[in-house]
């Protein structure tokens, strides 16, 4: 679920669905490629609908990249979670993690794409949120 | 002296331009437009597209126009670059079109 290219923004992409994290994460990987960081996680702990503050700073370490992490989500919880795991990341770490205010499959195929071409963090966030501008 | 010296910057970037037929089934759908973004930034060049001539033109770097666009089969594709490896970009983005993005 993770690939190795340092310099290229990490994508994690957070759900409610596992099926539909890991669906929006074979598009990226189908449209976009290899060159980039990627880990999904959806779902919560006892596997219902839902998601996880564990399960996300899973993904993100997992998706980690020293050019930082972009966090594509889709309602609610999958927001308040995500930014909760933000806030729990260690200081070094937190500051270069951003929630994206985006549609979370196209916003994932988007911001992989402006990270595959080697990007910086903010640009990829302000393409993902092009969706909704 | 400020002239002649923005008059040799346009001269060494002037845009280039041309333009190809889009092939492939679906036009310049989601997975075209997301391979015409990532060969254009590998470029530093300015590089527009249009459906016309004349424009509108839509920065070819940017995933999300790109895709607004929405280009059909068999609309022509126009490109305008300007930029120190613009003839390179504009040789490599007409291949993409040619090639129809690989789906061809």
């Amino acid at each position: 679920m993770s690939s190795l290219r340092p310099g290229n923004v990490g994508i994690v992409i957070v759900s409610h669905s596992p099926k539909i994290a890991e669906g929006a994460a074979d598009m990226v990987r189908q449209m976009v490629g290899d060159a980039v960081p990627l880990a999904w996680t959806g779902g919560d702990v006892d596997g219902g609908l839902g998601t996880n503050v564990a399960g996300i700073l899973e993904a993100i370490e997992t998706a980690w990249s020293p050019a930082g992490v972009a966090i594509l989500v889709d309602l609610g919880g999958a927001e308040t979670n995500s930014e909760m795991a933000v806030e729990m990341l260690p200081e070094d770490r937190r500051g270069r993690v951003l929630v994206c205010n985006a549609p979370v499959v196209e916003g994932a195929v988007i911001a992989a794409t402006e990270s595959s071409g080697g990007s910086p963090l903010a640009a990829v966030k302000r393409s993902a949120e092009e969706f909704y501008a | 002296m400020h002239d002649a010296n923005a008059n040799r910057a346009a001269q060494t970037f002037a845009p280039l331009t041309a333009s190809a037929v889009l092939v492939n089934p679906v036009g310049l759908h989601a997975r075209p437009s997301v391979k015409l973004t990532q060969c254009a930034k590998g470029f530093a060049a300015k590089i527009e597209i249009a459906l016309a001539a004349d424009g509108p033109w839509t920065d070819a770097k940017s995933p999300v126009k790109v895709m607004r666009v929405k280009a059909p089969q068999g609309a022509t594709l126009h490109f305008r670059i300007s930029g120190p490896d613009g003839e390179a970009a504009l040789a490599a983005m007409l291949a993409l079109v040619h090639d129809g993005f690989g789906e061809a």
